[in-house]
């Protein structure tokens, strides 16, 4: 059972990294609590339904012309609903809930409320440590870890990634210090929405695409940003396998509460922050201002 | 004179514009609000069925009501029940308010069709249900006549029932795994959906199976209905050896089992109730993984009477899709419409009594309404079926020769081949 605990919160907690991080760049570089994050990475799984199932597309050639289109989506976003009232945080949180709801009605009135899937892009099954897991699930924690290591060296190695730990570090003294801040939040959104399209092109054979699929996922996200402490990226990367140990736990010590997997995971989101209001990895908040 | 033929002619011009104003011998229609998640599949099949139906009425000159032959006008009341109670209240109260309609059907979620029932019995308008399974809905009748004696249940049977026939497929696919495999005693693992119609049936599997039917349970597991991933129950499942997933799913978690449970290759029978396996779309959501599911189901191409066939392919050519259960909508008018044409009224109170005394043969089985105005289940009425996916076809698999019913078209269950190999290798 501790086997079967292991290999499942590892998939799980790698889907959510990938998530979280992308979504604590953006809050930790420019402020923005994009709650359309999620909205985006179901964008990605309906484009790559649309290029594989409705065009023919092989699927690796849609998997990378939907991460494209969806970046050039949260970019058009940035510039139109977010860029104006940056400087009001509420603001964009609201702005963001209100491009999400958009998303999902814009797929509502296209495919209606049907359950559609997608074909993996490996068939079938290994047996680890005689734990069955589908080589769809392995190739997804593989790239998951790819993109993560990635997504590091990009932002330890590059100028790009100089400027964005930069800002996210203290914005003023980086705007103080010549640095354009608003180009430096767009690539960063460009990155971030990135990681979102990248997820969503990677567990697309997993889940079942329909419009509210971003819902849960976006109850996840919070919730491991928060644990691991607001815009903090280490903070995401551990959250998010503390919470995907916690889901697989709920299911195999509780099997006949396997449905209190979620709130399992926000009460320990919420014990973690009584004892660190400022999360796991995160800096006090009056500080972090 | 030039005068007096000025206001004839403005007179004459006058009567005819009012002449082309005034439908055709204005007759008023009998308007029936059809209610479901209309961007659902159900919803869909809601509308299709209600919509087949009221076509076929009207071409064939309408409702006969006291001599008068009234065309059906269909309002499409979108409750969207799936993502918001509150709306389902407030479409129900609108088609009521501002429509004016004379019936109601449909209806999926037992939680939504809980309010909507009460709105529409405060309004005395007779709403016969297409999509919630939930006995409550109908013990309310007898608990309290006055108030509810308007709701009638079409589809699906209620879940007292579903839970009977569950139990009869379980059983069913349990003796073939037993003679095929040599199994002795087989291991049951329950996994239902979270939701509040699903409670007996756990309830009433974890009693029966180990002591009426001489089976284990291996666990329980309950999911959300929304759950996006089963990888780990599916583990702790085969983890406990179970030959039997005996399922009950309405949301879209069933399409996530079946998928999940057919790529790792589970050596277990899926059998009990997959309202999304019961969707022509399921074999492409699931990439063929739906393969050998089996669940409780209403239609499938086989004489259940002989409405069923030309029913279902006519549905067929027309929406490219099986009907699911909501699709009773076209059952529904036409009980409808005979009640009405009894009655010689659309008053609710006036088309009451005939409605309770229905006795049609419908598509699904022979319909004849108990006391608290639930679908009589059982041999010789309406029986459900058990359909199962059987390469890329939806197959009926039962009743065979089941209380000495068969439907023609019927063909027998199989265990899937990995399960097969699997248990016949473990001895």
């Amino acid at each position: 059972m501790i086997l079967d605990i292991i290999i499942d919160g590892l998939i799980k907690g790698s889907v959510y990294a990938l998530l979280a991080i992308g979504f604590s760049l953006v809050l930790g570089v420019a402020r923005i609590i994009n709650i359309a994050h999620t909205a985006l990475y179901m964008t990605a799984a309906y484009l790559i339904y649309i290029g594989t199932k409705m065009m023919g597309l092989p699927a690796p050639v849609a998997m990378v012309a939907s991460i494209l289109l969806t970046v050039v989506l949260g970019l058009l976003i940035y510039n139109f609903f977010i860029k104006p009232i940056q400087e009001h945080e509420a603001a964009v949180l609201i702005a963001t809930i209100a491009v999400a709801m958009m998303i999902q009605e814009v797929f509502l009135m296209i495919f209606g409320g049907h359950y559609l899937g997608v074909n993996p892009l490996i068939d079938g099954y290994a047996t680890i440590l005689g734990v069955k897991v589908t080589y769809q699930h392995l190739l997804a924690l593989g790239l998951a870890l790819v993109v993560l290591l990635a997504t590091r060296v990009f932002l330890q190695k590059t100028r790009l990634g100089l400027a964005i730990r930069s800002t996210a570090q203290d914005r003023e003294v980086a705007n103080l210090m010549g640095m354009n801040v608003t180009r430096v939040a767009m690539g960063t959104m460009a990155v971030s929405v990135g990681m979102a399209a990248i997820t969503g092109a990677i567990v697309v054979p997993l889940v079942t695409v329909e419009p509210t699929m971003w819902m849960h996922p976006l109850i996840m996200m919070l919730a491991i940003v928060v644990l691991g402490g607001l815009g903090s990226i280490e903070g995401s990367f551990v959250g998010a396998f503390i919470l995907g140990f916690a889901e697989s736990m709920v299911v195999f010590l509780l099997p006949m509460g396997s449905f209190l997997k979620d709130s399992v995971a926000l009460s320990i989101m919420i014990l973690v922050l009584l004892i660190r209001p400022e999360g796991l990895f995160g800096v006090s908040f009056e500080e972090e201002r | 004179m030039q005068f007096l033929g000025r206001v004839g002619t403005v007179l004459l011009g006058l009567s005819l514009v009012m002449a082309m104003c005034l439908p055709v011998g204005a007759v008023e229609p009998v308007k029936i609000g059809v209610l479901g998640p209309m961007s659902f599949t159900q919803g869909e099949g809601h509308w299709n069925g209600a919509t087949m139906a009221a076509d076929e009425i009207n071409k064939a000159g309408g409702v006969k009501v006291a001599g008068v032959m009234r065309p059906i006008k269909l309002i499409k009341v979108d409750t969207n029940e799936f993502l918001s109670i509150p709306d389902a209240t407030n479409a129900v109260e609108m088609a009521i308010s501002r429509y004016n309609v004379d019936f109601l059907v449909g209806g999926f979620r037992t939680e939504a069709v809980q309010v909507m029932q009460d709105i529409a019995m405060d309004a005395k308008k007779i709403f016969i249900g297409c999509g919630a399974a939930h006995p409550e809905l109908c013990t309310r009748v007898t608990k309290d006549y006055d108030r509810y004696k308007y709701w009638f249940r079409l589809t699906p049977i209620n879940s007292k029932f579903l839970g009977k026939v569950d139990f009869i497929l379980l059983g069913t696919a349990a003796a073939i795994m037993k003679k095929t495999l040599g199994i002795k005693k087989i291991k049951v693992a329950v996994v239902a959906e979270k939701a509040a119609w699903a409670d007996p049936i756990v309830h009433i599997s974890q009693k029966v199976l180990p002591a009426k039917m001489g089976m284990e349970v291996v666990g329980v597991w309950r999911p959300s209905p929304v759950a996006k991933d089963c990888t780990a129950e599916l583990a702790a499942i085969q983890r406990s050896g179970a030959h039997i997933v005996f399922t009950t799913f309405s949301s879209s978690v069933g399409l996530t089992f079946a998928k999940q449970m057919g790529e790792l290759k589970v050596p277990a029978v899926a059998v009990g109730i997959n309202v999304e396996s019961q969707k022509s779309g399921f074999w492409e959501a699931t990439g063929g993984k739906g393969n050998y599911v089996e669940t409780i189901n209403t239609y499938a191409r086989v004489a259940i009477t002989p409405k069923t066939i030309p029913f279902y392919d006519k549905y067929v050519k027309l929406y490219n899709q099986a009907p699911n259960y909501t699709a009773g909508t076209y059952d529904a008018l036409y009980i409808l419409k005979e009640a009405v044409e009894k009655a010689g009224s659309v008053n609710s109170d006036k088309v009451l009594p005939f409605l309770e005394k229905t006795d049609y043969i419908d598509t699904a089985g022979r319909v004849v309404f108990d006391k608290s105005h639930d679908v009589t289940w059982g041999p010789g009425y309406v029986t459900a079926i058990g359909t199962q996916w059987q390469d890329g076809e939806i197959k009926c698999v039962w009743p065979y020769h089941w209380q000495k019913v068969f439907y023609e078209g019927t063909v027998p269950f199989k265990l899937p081949p990995w399960v097969v190999d699997y248990w016949k290798n473990k001895k």
